[in-house]
């Protein structure tokens, strides 16, 4: 209710203001036309005293000032003219001083003296001189600060810069700095007499206000970094001190943010650059409450589009040691501001990471240096609980990587993993998954066994289980997530040289042994697959590598592999670990290792005896066991004749018993291999087949009894198919009158009473009769053979 | 004219960390039709992205998938073509044409899609058309070495059926293409 009555106040005064303007200009303008310069004078000063207001915020303030402004254009017009009005320049200098109240009087003041100046008749710098110092009997804050700025206003094109009109003898650049300096001193002054006190409330229209009118103060600033004759060396030895002095002593907090903000705004990066020193020593002389880090935020992000943008300088920036001096001065401040809190003190070295990564991205030291600082802010500290400050650790380890996109680069930085330790382990895992992922994105490749080493030590919260990880938090699609990318960032884990690469599988392997169960099914097969790639590679590799004394051979990695694959067994993962000693049996197999492959032969058959005891599961494995072992050719006959028999015997073992009959029949391909030297048993090949027949009649009499008619005769076909393979291959064991049989049977089958009638069977029988015709009509040899066969 | 996508074998993560970046940005949503996968993908991960190029996805299951819930083979008829889907490890000898040409019988299709050696086959025979469109990542294979990554895209129309192969060699996208017809009312 007060507030609104307030403004509804203000809003009334400002109109009674602006009325009491347009009232007097009236008469004004009537003045002007006559010629009449009492009159003009005497309602110009009648005009401004509605300036003289304590009653309004600045923000209606200036609607009035504005009024007021455009009025005393009109009335510069007439000044100048003196033809008009008879009186000489400087006799109205001395004329307006007359004026009864002391506002008016130097508004009128600076309005002619706008004239006096442009009319050469005196120094430029004495009339500025002499103004600047007038206004100094205004001290209240509002209407101070918009005399000032008016001053500011009518001056600007009339300062007696370098090549404008009133250079002269006498009156130079530094008479023009000297002005505006001290209007500018003289405007802080009063504007930081606004002071914040009282009630919250109060303060906070207080400092609405003082931020309303701070454009006022700044502008003095953008004046300056207009006028062409400060140089460097000016700007260096006069302007920056001073500026400098005036917003340390002001000892104001709104004040020295703005100011040092527009500081670094209005000048240029060169200067900067070369005024670091000075403009970094004041970074600590300021209020407590200054947020500098955000000021030197702001200088840094500068400075780096200064280089980006300019890449010739790049030198300057290292011989002017930029590095070390914004290292330095925010080293300072945060020991200045003890209290500042940690996300402070982490965000200003980001700040400076990226500042070094954008000028300096060659000078790894310098990185490292900047993680350095943060590892000492970061020490002496308990973990990090504060998001904020997280997220800053995490921007700040994120940076190098966005950069550098080799991830070797990053991995050289020494204090990146002690900056890593300070996180908590759940951040830990979010660096380290950034961390894989840009390694997968920059499609990098980390080629040494140390650089692998210490790529595991960073990203050790994925890989083992560390302090602090609460058990209750595991979501298992996160894990899962995390698990699937460290096994593709070990594919990129790759050296040519197989020494260097072997020693990387070691270090990966000493390092993911430490993950546990939960981890071990995720991350030891892509480490498997790694190892028998290299053994691949070493296969075609003859005798031993010259010079070394303990080589790489693919008997060593082998027993690596025995040892690796082992390690499942604690999970237990036994259907994978089952698959992976098959993949190394038949690499075993390719290096013509016979125990070797033997003995991952046997490690499959323990595990299938022991521990898969899923049916669905046991017709898998035993394909993959009778697959694996129908391609090894590396066995005697007497170890050949061991595995064979197991496999045989636990094909006829399984549960159900369309299952054991094809396993069996699978069985048949163990004693007759295609190629040149494979064997070709051809006995017991047919023994299987037989086999195979007896356990589908069996299948299909039990149907009958239990189901009270016959399954489908699929299984009968399918043993016919392979009757109809070795057939052709060339099984004297197999004959055509065993082929009819065969077709007779499955005929009898499917027209039995008892018959379930199948379509797919049905399809299927009908599709081998048509291949069986097809032969036929080949011709030739194959054609003679299925002559026989009557369909 | 319908296009097909047939892809397997791609064991990420075991093998393999992800496919090349040259398929991947070939391999674009919305162009194709049909997915048909041999299996071994083989995390959840892969499967989504499978689906997220074509809703129409269909896969066997291979030794190594994560998920068991896919099936051990599939029939699928797309236009004209009646397609079967295996992985391929079930059928021993691995890779032998006789064996798979006996599952392509006891599936009655027209093109048998199957996998598992990672190595590109197109061929025809008295049952049909066998194809093996290898393994998109180029992974490891006990039976094939130096495997180079490939997938298959078929365009059918009406009777005939364009095979494109698609292969990753020495880092260049090489293409080949095999033309397959049918007969009316019979197998190829």
């Amino acid at each position: 209710m007060m507030i609104s009555d307030a403004i509804e106040d203000e809003d009334k005064w400002l109109a009674e203001g602006i009325a009491g303007i347009q009232h007097n200009a009236f008469y004004m303008h009537r003045a002007l036309d006559s010629d009449n310069l009492r009159e003009a004078l005497k309602y110009s000063a009648q005009l401004l005293s509605e300036l003289r207001t304590s009653r309004l915020s600045p923000h209606k303030y200036y609607e009035l000032y504005m009024r007021a402004f455009d009025e005393l254009r009109k009335l510069e017009m007439f000044f100048k003219e003196e033809e008009r009005h008879g009186c000489s320049v400087m006799d109205l200098y001395e004329l307006v001083q007359h004026a009864g109240n002391v506002l008016p009087r130097l508004y009128l003041l600076c309005t002619v003296g706008s004239v006096y100046i442009k009319s050469k008749e005196a120094p430029a710098k004495d009339v500025l001189k002499d103004l600047v110092e007038m206004c100094r009997a205004v001290q209240h804050p509002i209407r101070g600060l918009f005399l000032r700025s008016y001053l500011a206003q009518i001056s600007r094109d009339k300062l007696p810069d370098i090549g404008s009109e009133y250079e002269g003898d006498g009156d130079t650049v530094m008479d023009a700095v000297e002005f505006v300096l001290q209007n500018f001193s003289e405007m802080n002054k009063l504007w930081v007499r606004m002071e914040l006190q009282g009630p919250a409330r109060v303060r906070d229209k207080m400092e609405k206000e003082r931020n309303e009118l701070r454009d006022l103060v700044g502008k003095n600033l953008h004046v300056l970094s207009q006028i062409e004759g400060i140089d460097l060396d000016l700007y260096k030895e006069t302007v920056l001190p001073r500026v400098l002095e005036q917003v340390v002593n002001c000892k104001d907090e709104l004040a020295q943010y703005y100011l040092m903000d527009c500081l670094i705004q209005v000048f240029p990066d060169e200067y900067h650059l070369q005024t670091l020193e000075t403009l970094l020593g004041a970074c600590p002389q300021l209020q407590p409450t200054v947020d500098i880090k955000t000021v030197l935020s702001q200088l840094m992000e500068r400075l780096s589009s200064y280089a980006a943008s300019s890449p010739e300088v790049l030198p300057e920036f290292l011989q002017v040691e930029a590095f070390a001096k914004l290292s330095a001065a925010i080293g300072k401040v945060i020991e200045t501001q003890g209290d500042m809190p940690v996300v402070g003190a982490i965000t200003l070295y980001v700040s400076l990471l990226t500042f070094t990564l954008r000028v300096h991205p060659d000078r790894l030291d310098y990185v490292d240096q900047v993680l350095g600082s943060c590892v000492k802010i970061l020490s002496n500290k308990p973990k990090l609980e504060d998001s904020r400050a997280t997220k800053q650790v995490v921007a700040l380890l994120s940076a190098p990587l966005e950069k550098y996109s080799d991830i070797v680069t990053s991995l050289t930085l020494s204090n990146y993993p002690r900056v890593m330790d300070h996180l908590d382990s759940g951040t830990n895992k979010i660096m380290a998954m950034v961390i894989i992922q840009s390694i997968m994105t920059n499609q990098a490749c980390v080629s040494s066994a140390d650089k692998v080493d210490v790529l595991f030590e960073l990203i050790k919260g994925l890989i083992k289980d560390l302090e602090g990880d609460s058990d209750d938090e595991l979501d298992e699609e996160d894990f899962n997530e995390e698990q699937n990318s460290v096994a593709r960032v070990i594919h990129v884990l790759y050296n040519d040289d197989p020494e260097e690469m072997l020693k990387i599988i070691c270090t990966v392997r000493k390092h993911i042994m430490t993950g546990g169960p939960k981890r071990l099914p995720f991350t030891v097969p892509p480490l498997v697959f790694s190892a028998l790639k290299l053994i691949r590679r070493l296969q075609n590799q003859d005798g031993d590598v010259a010079g070394e004394e303990d080589p790489a051979t693919p008997k060593k990695i082998f027993q690596l592999l025995n040892q690796t694959i082992e390690a499942l067994s604690y999970v237990p993962s036994p259907e994978l670990a089952l698959r992976l000693y098959l993949q190394c049996a038949e690499a075993a197999n390719d290096c013509d290792l016979e125990p070797v492959a033997y003995d991952f032969f046997t490690q499959a058959f323990v595990l299938y005896e022991e521990e898969i005891a899923d049916s669905k599961a046991q017709v898998t494995a035993i394909h993959l066991i009778i697959g694996t072992l129908q391609r090894t050719n590396v066995f005697g006959v007497e170890n050949r004749d061991t595995l064979t028999h197991k496999a045989t015997g636990y094909s006829a073992k399984l549960l159900k018993k369309p299952d054991q009959c094809r396993a069996v029949y699978a069985c048949s391909h163990l004693f007759w291999v295609d190629d040149q030297d494979g064997i070709k048993d051809g006995e017991r090949v047919l023994l299987c087949l037989k086999r195979a027949l007896r356990i589908a009649n069996a299948a299909q009499q039990m149907a009958n009894v239990t189901r009270g008619s016959s399954g489908p005769v699929t299984l009968f076909v399918e043993i016919l198919n392979k009757y109809l393979y070795y057939f052709e291959k060339g099984n004297p064991q197999i004959t055509s009158a065993a082929i009819q049989g065969l077709i007779e049977l499955i005929k009898t089958e499917m027209q039995s009473d008892t018959a379930t009638p199948d379509q797919i069977s049905d399809a299927f029988f009908a599709c081998t009769l048509r291949y069986i015709q097809f032969q036929k009509q080949k011709g030739g040899a194959m054609g003679d053979k299925f002559d026989t066969i009557k369909v | 004219m319908v296009l097909v996508l047939a892809i397997g074998d791609l064991h990420i993560p075991h093998r393999a960390p992800d496919l090349p970046a040259k398929f991947k940005s070939m391999l674009v949503p919305g162009k194709i039709q049909h997915i048909i996968c041999t299996g071994n993908l083989c995390i959840k991960e892969v499967h989504d992205y499978l689906k997220s190029l074509c809703p129409s996805l269909h896969i066997t299951r291979g030794e190594y998938d994560e998920d068991s819930r896919y099936p051990e083979t599939k029939t699928i008829t797309i236009g004209q073509f009646k397609i079967g889907l295996c992985h391929g490890h079930q059928v021993v000898p691995w890779g032998d044409l006789d064996s798979l040409a006996m599952l392509q019988r006891q599936l009655d299709v027209d093109i048998l899609v199957t996998g598992h050696t990672h190595q590109f086959k197109a061929y025809k025979h008295e049952a049909g058309v066998v194809i093996n469109p290898g393994s998109a990542t180029g992974a490891y294979s006990s039976i094939t070495y130096d495997v180079n990554p490939s997938f298959v895209l078929m365009d059918i129309d009406g009777l005939r059926v364009v095979v494109y192969v698609y292969e990753l060699i020495d880092g260049e996208v090489k293409v080949d293409k095999i033309d397959f017809k049918k007969t009316p009312t019979t197998t190829i």
